[in-house]
């Protein structure tokens, strides 16, 4: 199994929790709001399982890193505090989310671990996805995070994606580089531990 | 729509009302109360029912006080006081 993979797999759970936990209180719907941040904090559970595989210290790895030690995807790292784009993500993260956990299902019993709970947000994500598929304001938003979208898999995994969001194969945005939204979730990320003094004890 | 949520704690348990959602449809209200009545592990199953499905009914006449239907229609207290006094008086038994 391939490290890279799995701290990029990681990563992109750990920053997309975050990021989705920004709806936390503000989402359109009360109940929506509850699924939406338990959803967020699943992803959070995942990166750290997944963090426990590569590491002695979870923590350490998940927040004592420099920001270009990171591996997430830019689609995780964008701010969007637009429903139509907070929900296109969540439905095109998972769509690719789950081609990539099913692929390693057999070489990792935690990918299946993780696939089980997963299809609980994937049951959530088509929800809305039925809902709003046709609303002018949801399909440009999926048009416009698409090529991040894409970048969310290595490249052998791009035409099943393509196949089933129904959009073409193009320039992706690439896992490696980073958007400009990263340093300032960074930098709330990782605040109280860099701030607390050395050797404390969590 | 509002459904109203009842909830089983442990299998063969009875289902007991838990509280209720507003979505818009079944599939909003599933999604919602998984999440509102059983992320913390606290039900195996949920019943959703929406509320225009229940019928409800209250109110029972009780013009002719026919109480000994009831068992809380014969006042037991002083008669049990009056038991345990005797069974505990000297020489009883």
């Amino acid at each position: 199994m391939n490290e890279q993979v799995l701290l990029g797999l990681a990563d992109d759970e750990l920053v997309i929790g975050w990021r989705e936990s920004e709806w936390t209180g503000i989402a359109p719907l009360l109940e929506e709001d509850v699924a939406f941040s338990s959803i967020a904090q699943n992803e959070i559970g995942h990166a750290r399982a997944v963090y426990e595989l590569l590491a002695e210290d979870a923590d350490a790895l998940a927040f004592d890193r420099s920001l270009d030690e990171y591996r997430c995807a830019p689609l995780v790292e964008l701010r969007l505090l637009d429903w139509a784009h907070a929900i296109a993500r969540r439905w095109l993260y998972e769509t690719a989310d789950e081609i990539r956990i099913t692929s390693l299902m057999d070489a990792l019993p935690l990918a299946a671990k993780i696939n089980r709970e997963e299809a609980y947000h994937r049951m959530h994500a088509e929800m809305w996805h039925e809902r709003l598929r046709h609303e002018p304001r949801f399909v440009a938003a999926v048009e416009e995070l698409w090529p991040y979208a894409l970048g969310v898999l290595p490249t052998d995994q791009r035409d099943a994606l393509s196949a089933r969001v129904g959009l073409p194969v193009v320039d992706a945005i690439e896992r490696g580089t980073h958007t400009d939204e990263l340093p300032e979730l960074w930098e709330e990320m990782t605040m109280v531990r860099r701030s607390a003094p050395a050797g404390t004890q969590w | 729509m509002i459904y109203e949520i009842f909830r089983q704690e442990r299998r063969g348990q009875p289902f007991e009302h838990a509280g209720s959602v507003v979505a818009p449809d079944i599939e909003f209200a599933e999604a919602w109360s998984r999440e509102q009545y059983g992320r913390r592990g606290e039900s195996v199953a949920l019943w959703l029912v929406p509320r225009d499905a229940i019928h409800a009914v209250e109110g029972w006449a009780d013009e002719f006080d026919l109480k000994y239907r009831r068992v809380d229609g014969y006042s037991i207290k002083a008669r049990l006081k009056e038991a345990r006094e005797r069974a505990s008086a000297p020489g009883a038994g």
